[in-house]
């Protein structure tokens, strides 16, 4: 295999946090909202994260691209290790990797218009590019993502949430990285405007050889477009998979509640689908359960998973899971 | 007598650039215990036809045509005499909990003033019954919970005080505004659940307002795809899922992802989604529709019957289903 493009090793990101109701001089406490995520990614690879709100997946992607600061383990980037340094070093990853974000009108300057928020990358990370040559980039890149040249001058309030979306794919692609990081780029989309998203990003992907972590809530959604699939919970990975083994032979039990929790546009099949409800709510981050993070709402939880932390490891399949009985 | 019978429902708002037609012709009818689904994107008015239905317009909006509870008309009521119905036969559970409670009171106040308001009943009755409610929703210790604001609740929580509330005076119609969308999948699942045990047990009749095919699959017998404030199918839905004769409602169910099929790429459908106060002046849908031409940008198509189905479009169904095939294989 290839050599990876990038390498996270046992990533944790702490929050210090007070408590509600706590007096100023009570000791602050650790939320762990990424507690040990480890994997590799290849190039041309997309790998999807998937969890429910608060399992950590955003803050994962900021954290490495820096935007939040890990609190303990490692990032190599190409080789090289980013963890710990400088301001410097972290200005030339980023023009390797790229980020979309959830909300397009939200992540776009409203006071700056179409060519300039698109060419803002070049000006940062290529001083050495003329005016001409930026917007010549600008308007190819446009092009691209299926923007037309007259919309140029305009400002991110005339267009649609798609159409920002596509400003700020271009925006990503501009520096012709190696790796974009989207989080949720088409939950605030309507359903055929997701795919087209979807399309795009993938057909970009093969022109220009791209990896991409793909974040999103919803396995339906990952499923289009993701090779590998990591699914997290409170922080913890809780399983990584190829596509076709996740969806065919989902081991973790969370893996399988969220698979069946998905409604199918298929009125039959869904009258007679039978759906592992899981029991209560996500348990709060600063107070997680003992041993599994994932035992409380676990149907098939026993006494060893309060007393024991499940060990991260490769089952028979090629599966990673983090359960016991698992495989 | 239908429980509810919706005629030609319209909704027309004035605003700086002229009247917005935000929702046109809107006719269903909806007996005990039945569910009907309205799907459409944003935009599509789907959400407007039940404001209507409920008197909760903004100020620039006005409705047109009926609304037929029991034979009464509700969009022609005053005020006073819908507050008799609305809130107590006619229940709704809105998209967003944190805004549609009020901070300022603990649930208790917000349960039991609706049955004090509605029933006479006394605030200690009131509270009892309001506890009830929470256990059936399932809401753990509920009888502690109560006392509790809306910020001390999860979102899925807060849905489910925002069901019971609903539910409260026992309503024999449930308007349902996209009450899962702000929901994480599994406690979704667990709130779709539990509506279709309230129905069973109560026979409630539900109106089920939603982007998600997959959510009226497991839960509506009759479904209605919306686009640009106009119905472009309505019927059963066995028939909109299994054999849909609308260009939008094929495009639609194309582009979704899915995980009960393994298809490589998802078929988008092009273009954006309409502009209100610019609808094209043929079909709404015609601008983005793959098989339009130009009899459809001409020529609004009337809802009409088709089989068992109703369908606005001027191609011929078996043409439509013809090409779809083509385009999605």
């Amino acid at each position: 295999m290839a050599e990876a493009l990038l390498s996270v090793r046992d990533l944790r990101v702490n929050f210090q946090i007070t408590p509600a109701g706590a007096w100023p001089w009570t000791a602050k406490k650790d939320l762990k909202a990424v507690g040990g995520v480890s994997f590799d990614l290849y190039p041309g690879e997309t790998l999807g994260v998937v969890g429910e709100s608060g399992c950590g997946k955003s803050t994962l992607a900021r954290a490495i691209l820096n935007l939040i600061p890990a609190s303990s383990g490692e990032i190599v980037w190409l080789g090289k290790t980013l963890t710990g340094g400088s301001t410097r070093d972290w200005h030339a990853v980023r023009r390797d990797i790229q980020m979309i974000f959830q909300d397009p009108l939200a992540s776009l300057d409203p006071r700056m218009t179409v060519a300039r928020i698109i060419g803002e990358p070049l000006k940062v990370h290529r001083p050495e590019l003329s005016a001409d040559e930026v917007m010549q980039r600008v308007r190819a890149m446009m092009k691209k993502v299926g923007l037309r040249d007259e919309m140029i001058n305009r400002y991110p309030h005339e267009f649609s949430g798609g159409q920002c979306q596509r400003i700020g794919i271009a925006r990503a692609l501009i520096l012709e990285p190696k790796l974009i990081i989207c989080d949720e780029p088409v939950s605030a989309l309507d359903v055929s405007i997701q795919a087209q998203i979807i399309n795009l990003l993938k057909s970009l992907q093969q022109e220009m050889g791209l990896a991409l972590i793909f974040i999103a809530h919803d396995l339906a959604v990952v499923k289009h477009i993701s090779d590998r699939i990591l699914v997290m919970y409170l922080g913890r990975e809780m399983e990584l998979a190829e596509k076709s083994m996740l969806y065919a032979k989902p081991s973790h039990p969370y893996t399988r509640a969220l698979l069946s929790a998905i409604p199918v546009p298929d009125p039959a099949l869904e009258r007679k689908k039978e759906v592992r409800l899981l029991q209560g709510d996500i348990p709060s981050p600063i107070n997680p359960p003992s041993g599994c993070v994932f035992r409380t709402r676990c149907p098939e939880a026993q006494t060893r998973c309060a007393q024991e932390v499940p060990v991260w490891r490769t089952l028979d399949n090629g599966t990673r899971c983090a359960c016991h009985f698992a495989g | 007598m239908s429980l509810l019978q919706v005629n030609n429902l319209g909704v027309e708002f004035q605003t700086g650039d002229g009247p917005v037609f935000a929702v046109n012709g809107v006719s269903f009818a909806l007996e005990r215990g039945q569910t009907l689904g309205i799907v459409g994107e944003s935009g599509s008015g789907k959400s407007q036809t039940v404001l209507a239905m409920m008197g909760l317009l903004a100020k620039n909006g006005r409705a047109t045509g009926e609304a037929l509870y029991h034979g009464q008309n509700l969009l022609a009521m005053k005020t006073a005499e819908l507050n008799k119905i609305r809130g107590n036969r006619v229940a709704m559970i809105f998209q967003d909990p944190m805004t549609s409670l009020n901070p300022y009171l603990t649930v208790e106040r917000q349960m039991t003033e609706v049955l004090q308001l509605h029933k006479g009943m006394s605030r200690r009755d009131a509270k009892k019954r309001a506890i009830e409610l929470l256990d059936a929703v399932r809401i753990p210790e509920a009888a502690r919970r109560i006392d509790m604001y809306p910020h001390e609740f999860s979102g899925g929580m807060r849905q489910r005080v925002m069901i019971a509330m609903a539910l409260l005076t026992e309503p024999e119609v449930l308007v349902a505004d996209e009450p899962t969308t702000a929901l994480d999948v599994t406690v979704q699942a667990q709130i779709l659940a539990l509506l279709k045990e309230l129905q069973r047990d109560f026979g409630t009749a539900i109106v089920m307002i939603t982007h998600d095919l997959g959510v009226v699959a497991g839960l509506c017998e009759q479904v209605m795809v919306m686009y640009g404030g106009r119905v472009m199918e309505q019927g059963s839905a066995d028939e909109i899922f299994y054999r849909p004769t609308h260009p939008y409602t094929i495009g639609l169910l194309g582009a979704l992802p899915r995980l009960d099929h393994d298809t490589a790429e998802l078929v988008s459908i092009p273009g954006n989604p309409p502009n209100m106060a610019r609808l094209p002046k043929g079909c709404p849908f015609s601008e983005r529709c793959s098989m339009a031409d130009a009899r459809c940008a001409a020529e609004l198509p009337p809802l009409a019957p088709a089989g068992a189905i109703l369908r606005a479009c001027h191609r011929a169904p078996e043409h439509v289903m013809k090409q779809g095939e083509a385009i999605h294989g």
